[in-house]
């Protein structure tokens, strides 16, 4: 079960490769903004690093998250799902992590090259990829649960960035935390330590509050 | 006598017409006791000297606006897993009241810091937490509001306030690491070890004045909510016409 949605998925998002194609350039153009309207000094960019590209993620995961359940609400498949005997748990995981292998990961894959746009050096480089990894599927499942919750309401998009965006700010502080310790030469293994404990959680409960918040959304 | 009755929209809506008076005037006297105890009767702060008096505001908002989250989780969480419709009227009804109390603690904040601080703004942990709540509140009421059906705003709102809670630790402490990281601006609000005795008690009948206060205008609200809801069911037009 949990393989099919997420192969099914994929295969949807394969045939709609715009979407996440729109998500990353959106990623790319948020970061490249920052040294056009700060200034091009390198010491200044290296400081501000972590911050924009995280925020930036923060951001483009808004963009993915309100398709995450909305295409399968309009043409009743998630009904259909919702009746399958599999617990909903399972059929929200599935989804998730389909969309953090078509939305979240392709940010990580290009995350390297903005870095080096921002003079980062390479052992901050995977300082960087590793919060990313560990903080990306945070967002990603948080925002199911804000995505379920605005399904099929009117400005969706928005109100998911108004209920999402401040529940993603402990993953923000440890993420740029993390890359910006990794700068000024501390040893970001705390922060990492935080940002994998802040995934189990996620983990375990986002998919069970998703999975509530869909049966209220779909009655 | 059967106190469950009262569960029932219909039923509360006379009973908290009564209660009313019973919250509003107490919060009434002691605003007025408790302002006049903290403006005329309170010595001026050695170091602050009449700044400080905001305090008497700041402080039970700064509380109220924390209480009020958990309180409207809590009920918003009952009206959930019981299907009591009055415990979710209760949480919206406690929500706006929240939202202006946190609001309220960080104007005065504000206001507060640029006097003593010379600034109206910095980064503190407590600070930057008291605004996050107030996006937490925000979210919730945008989400309700935004649902046409109240069976469904109720439960949505649930879910989400009951995430905000488990979050609301997280998000303390985080803040907090953040800012001992960023060793930008720690201040200690109360530099002296005590205060003195006029000012607790000033401050006490502040907060016993606000928790009235918000009782009260609660008891209000969910009025207005219960008649909006209910003014097709012919029971409830019947009992209170």
């Amino acid at each position: 079960m949990l393989r099919w949605i997420v192969w099914r998925d994929l295969i949807l998002a394969w045939r709609r490769r715009a979407d996440a194609l729109s998500t990353l350039f959106f990623f790319v153009i948020v970061v490249s903004l920052f040294p056009l309207g700060i200034g091009p000094e390198t010491e200044l960019l290296r400081s501000i690093a972590p911050g924009v590209v995280w925020v930036a993620a923060l951001l483009a995961s808004m963009l993915s998250l309100g398709r995450l359940f909305a295409n399968d609400y309009q043409d009743g498949t998630l009904e259909q799902l919702l009746m399958t005997p599999q617990p909903l748990y399972l059929v929200v995981f599935g989804k998730v992590a389909a969309q953090w292998l078509t939305s979240e990961l392709p940010l990580i894959c290009i995350a390297p090259l903005l870095g080096v746009q921002f003079g980062l050096s390479n052992q901050t480089l995977v300082v960087l990829i590793v919060t990313l990894i560990l903080g990306t599927p945070v967002l990603s499942l948080i925002g199911s649960v804000g995505a379920a919750l605005t399904l099929g309401l009117r400005s969706s998009s928005v109100l998911i960035s108004i209920l999402v965006l401040p529940l993603y700010i402990p993953v923000l502080i440890f993420g740029a935390g993390a890359v910006e310790a990794t700068i000024i030469g501390l040893s970001p293994v705390s922060h990492l330590y935080l940002l994998s404990a802040l995934t189990v959680l996620a983990l375990i409960f986002a998919p069970w509050a998703t999975a509530a918040a869909l049966r209220i959304s779909v009655e | 006598m059967n106190l469950y009755k009262y569960a029932s929209p219909t039923n509360f809506y006379p009973l908290a017409g009564k209660m009313i008076p019973w919250f509003a005037t107490p919060a009434g006297i002691l605003f007025g006791v408790g302002l006049f105890v903290g403006f005329f009767i309170a010595p001026p702060d050695f170091q602050q000297g009449d700044a400080y008096r905001i305090m008497f505001i700041h402080v039970p908002a700064a509380w109220l606006g924390m209480f009020l989250y958990i309180l409207m989780a809590i009920y918003a969480g009952i009206g959930w897993a019981f299907n009591a419709r009055l415990a979710s009227m209760m949480a919206s009804s406690i929500s706006i009241t929240g939202a202006m109390f946190t609001f309220l603690s960080l104007v005065t904040g504000a206001f507060w810091g640029k006097p003593t601080w010379g600034t109206w703004w910095v980064w503190d942990a407590r600070m930057t937490s008291t605004l996050i709540l107030l996006f937490l509140y925000i979210g919730f009421i945008s989400l309700q509001s935004s649902i046409d059906d109240p069976r469904r705003a109720d439960r949505a709102g649930a879910v989400l306030a009951l995430v905000g809670v488990i979050n609301v630790p997280i998000i303390y402490f985080s803040v907090q690491w953040w800012n001992t990281l960023h060793q930008g601006a720690t201040i200690r609000i109360l530099q002296k070890p005590t205060i003195h005795g006029s000012m607790l008690w000033a401050m006490l009948i502040m907060l016993a004045a606000c928790w009235l206060y918000s009782v009260a205008v609660v008891l209000i609200r969910v009025r207005c909510i219960i008649v909006e809801r209910e003014q097709n069911a012919s029971h409830f037009v019947e009992a209170t016409v």
